[in-house]
């Protein structure tokens, strides 16, 4: 082109110029026409989500986001909370937590639990969004679905309490064999398989919830598959679901307490598990509450943002392996290891989220003992990091195993980014103090599950979540017959206490159980706790009532309602 | 044409069985179990569970069971969403991102080949400067960054304007479209123009360029007929793998603008080892691109008649 002249170069560019912008002008009109094209399409095919604002007054709606789409909506198959925070809404057990986390009767208006079963009576407005009422029969339908072999819930085990559950689960019995009977309509009758204190707690949680018998085989096994597949008998009614994308619950006409429910519509058009997306969205008003990050904290509190906090109930620690060949089974590395470690320093100074709190046992602060608090009715034996008996223990470890050095541990972690910073946060501590070398093994969920449980670690950093709100759902992690213990400890000590507090209805005799059951974790070091996990939130000031929880429905927006000048 | 066509989808089929096998062979050699969860199931309900999803059975019958299902079109039961068929996850989320597909492609295309020809116009002058400064940009700048950025820049615009320009996330009308397509083809758009500028600058010192302007035809028909055209081969060479990046790399994307398209679905079952998932989504995909690779390849005998097919 150079040696070309220049007057012929430029008539030659001005032409092509306009005809570039010609071609531009018509591939945007061209793209316009195929956005609207395809716009037009999709919406016939349905699966449209036209989002609103975050808060409607006329309408009495909320909008906001879901982390993902509820994999399960069958309750006696769910597991996981964003089906249980639905099914939550949409459908109501014997019993139910009001606003102030109270035990209180939902489809049950009076209820007796003795050692050996429990009666439930039926309130006689309880109905279905079909009109029917709920009666004693479809809790019995529900129930034994759950441990018929052929639905394979996972959640089966829950209803071992009730009798012959597990046989049942097991293949050896008929589910007409499960210790439920429906006395008539209103009266439901259990029978236990072994004691149980905590019944009126589990039949709270979302696996006890009833289930219609023609309703469920008219759906072919596609119950709980699409909103025309369930049927509600909660405060609010899935009206909307296109799957991925966009779920929409309105108040429930047909429940007994419509009165006491002040929203009328909880509208989620969004669903991402991405928080950075639905805290722009909070950002751009167009969802009520979103879930904070550390990245994100410092531009709420300029925002001045409403900013709550809460325990999500769940408990994370290291573990470690108890196998006769791991390094690790010997009580004094373990004793060294548990001396240098400071859940305060990894919680204020590593992980620093606000809502996280430094664990120092395997039983959270939420949970309730005998009349207050566990945690201060049974105050957890406090280990004071001491260097100095660390590195004698250390020494003993070392004659104990013969060998003059430590050989290098393997530390299993998961590939979040707080799992990380633990993980390296313990590599640089145990090497620091200790002289210790930590080989970190990074690993996916699934393959760190397979890893746990082949018991290819020396220590993992792990967690557990709570399935109903009592002590046991801890307490028995690391009996020796536990399949969660994956370490495989095995101590006859503990393993007395949790029969004990698995069969005892007294109070006072099963936390008496728990406290000793946490004296022997801390002093046989048997795991390190690290952090109670917390969640922060922003939420709108004109959203009010809106309850947290760390087990179960959470958040709840039964008792939800809107004001317009905060 | 016919027989090449034949050919042509004889070898798509080969291939399509080859990544399914492949993918099979893969995702059972990956450690790790898709029926494990944090909460370890007894003995009893694993059994169950396995005989619900025949695990129970040796792999060569589960190979050929899931033969047998491609054939039928049949992908069976998703292991995460239980009641859910995978034929009705990729029915239901295929079209979303297929869209958003389409519309990033053309976004990319059209946009890559007009700068490509206006760089390659004013070389060497500020408009070349400034284009390839951010084609540099586009390309080295991952979706993950650009997708975030522009949702941040969507926020404060609606919050300066004080009402909602455009969505800042969600999937359904027009507007919801506009933005994730653009950000799905930017890195395509930027790659296709440093493509096409080589090209155009190519084609203006070829002979057969000089001649037609010795011939004294007008500059328009110059360029478009013979200068554009020519150099827009190259471009359609490159959509085929350019359109199997754009939707198999939307998962980040959708996630970003909470877009329920099928890319999160194949991701987030790769990481649930979701076996039925990964198998139905990985086979679609492949018959997906082997046939936009089969159809570029006929479309590029039509652009070009050089190109005849055996």
């Amino acid at each position: 082109m150079d040696e070309q002249p220049q007057a012929y170069r430029d008539p030659m560019s001005r032409t092509a110029v306009r005809q570039l912008l010609w071609l531009g002008a018509i591939s945007v009109a061209a793209f316009i026409a195929l956005m609207g094209a395809l716009a037009w399409a999709s919406s016939i095919t349905g699966g449209s989500a036209i989002a609103g604002r975050a808060i409607d007054f006329d309408t009495g709606t909320i909008t906001r986001a879901l982390a993902q789409e509820p994999p399960q909506l069958d309750s006696t198959r769910a597991t996981d909370s964003v089906s249980i925070f639905v099914l939550g809404h949409i459908m109501e057990g014997l019993l139910r937590y009001d606003a102030s986390n109270r035990l209180v009767g939902g489809v049950a208006e009076r209820w007796d639990i003795r050692p050996d079963g429990a009666t439930f009576w039926l309130r006689d407005d309880a109905r279905w969004s079909d009109g029917q009422p709920v009666t004693a029969h479809d809790f019995v339908f529900a129930w034994r679905t759950i441990v018929d072999p052929a639905n394979a819930s996972e959640y089966a085990f829950i209803l071992y309490y009730v009798k012959n559950g597990e046989a049942i689960n097991g293949g050896q019995m008929a589910p007409e064999a499960l210790g439920v009977t429906a006395v008539d309509d209103r009266t439901l009758e259990v029978e236990f398989e072994r004691p149980v204190g905590f019944f009126d707690k589990l039949v709270a949680f979302g696996v006890y919830l009833p289930v219609r018998e023609d309703f469920y085989r008219s759906r072919n096994g596609r119950y709980a598959a699409d909103t025309e597949d369930l049927l509600y008998n909660g405060p609010f009614m899935m009206t909307q679901w296109v799957h991925g994308a966009h779920l929409r619950m309105e108040k429930n006409p047909q429940y007994w307490n419509r009165e006491e429910v002040r929203l009328n519509v909880i509208d989620m058009p969004y669903v991402t598990s991405d928080t950075t997306a639905v805290v722009n969205l909070f950002k751009d008003g167009s969802i009520v509450s979103a879930t904070l990050g550390a990245e994100q904290l410092d531009d709420a509190m300029k925002l001045r943002w409403n900013i709550g906090r809460y325990s999500d109930g769940s408990v994370f620690y290291i573990d470690f392996n108890f196998r006769p060949e791991r390094l690790t089974s010997n009580f004094h590395l373990r004793r060294a290891l548990q001396l240098v470690n400071d859940s305060g320093e990894l919680v204020n100074k590593v992980i620093a989220l606000p809502g996280y709190l430094p664990a120092v046992s395997l039983f959270p602060v939420w949970l309730t003992g005998v009349e207050g608090p566990f945690r201060q009715e049974y105050p957890a034996p406090v280990v004071t990091p001491n260097l100095a008996a660390a590195r004698q223990h250390l020494e003993l470890a070392k004659q104990e195993l013969g060998v003059t050095e430590i050989p290098p541990l393997v530390l299993l972690t998961g590939d979040a980014p707080i799992a990380n910073k633990q993980a390296e946060y313990f590599q640089n501590l145990f090497t620091r103090t200790l002289g210790l070398e930590i080989r970190i093994d990074k690993q996916i969920f699934k393959q760190r599950l397979d890893k746990m449980t082949s018991g290819d670690f020396d220590m993992v950093a792990a967690g557990w979540g709570p399935d109903f709100a009592d002590p046991l759902t801890f307490g028995d992690l690391y009996a020796s017959w536990n399949g969660n213990n994956r370490g495989r400890y095995n101590n006859p000590e503990l393993d007395e206490q949790v029969r004990i507090a698995q069969n005892s209805v007294e109070p006072r005799t099963r936390m008496d159980a728990f406290g000793e059951i946490q004296r022997i974790l801390i002093e046989d070091a048997v795991q390190l706790p690290n952090y109670e996990r917390g969640l922060v939130y922003v939420e709108d000031p004109r959203l009010r009532g809106v309850v947290h929880r760390s087990v179960g429905t959470d958040p709840d927006y039964s008792n939800a309602y809107l004001v317009e000048n905060p | 044409m016919l027989t090449y066509t034949l050919k042509r989808v004889l070898q798509g089929i080969v291939t399509v069985w080859f990544i399914a096998t492949a993918t099979f062979i893969a995702m059972h050699a990956v450690p790790g179990d898709p029926l494990a969860n944090q909460r370890a199931t007894n003995e009893q309900i694993r059994q169950n569970l396995e005989q619900r999803y025949g695990l129970d059975r040796p792999v060569t019958e589960q190979y050929v069971v899931f033969l047998g299902g491609i054939l039928r079109g049949d992908f069976g039961i998703s292991f995460t969403q239980e009641n859910r068929r995978v034929n009705d996850i990729i029915r239901e989320s295929f079209p979303v991102s297929a869209t958003l597909g389409i519309l990033a492609i053309v976004f990319a295309a059209f946009g890559g080949v007009l700068m490509g020809a206006l760089t390659a116009l004013f070389r060497d002058r500020v408009p070349d400067l400034v284009i390839m400064f951010l084609v540099i940009l586009g390309i080295s700048v991952p979706s993950f960054v650009v997708a975030a950025l522009s949702q941040l820049t969507l926020v404060d615009i609606n919050t300066w304007l004080g009402f909602s320009l455009l969505p800042v996330a969600g999937w359904g009308t027009l507007r919801h479209m506009i933005v994730p397509s653009m950000v799905l083809g930017l890195g395509t758009m930027a790659y296709l123009t440093r493509l096409m500028r080589s090209s155009m600058l190519e084609i203006t010192s070829a002979d057969f360029i000089r001649t037609a302007r010795a011939k004294g035809l007008p500059p328009s028909r110059i360029f478009l007929k013979h200068q554009l055209r020519n150099a827009v081969l190259p471009v359609v060479t490159v959509l085929g793998p350019a359109i199997a990046a754009i939707t198999t790399g939307g998962f980040v994307v959708e996630l970003v603008f909470a877009i329920p398209g099928l890319g999160r679905y194949f991701v987030e079952a790769v990481q649930q080892l979701d076996y039925t998932v990964i198998m139905g989504t990985t086979v679609f995909y492949g018959g997906f691109l082997v046939s936009m690779v089969i159809v570029v390849d006929l479309l590029y005998g039509w652009i070009d008649p050089r190109v005849r097919l055996e």
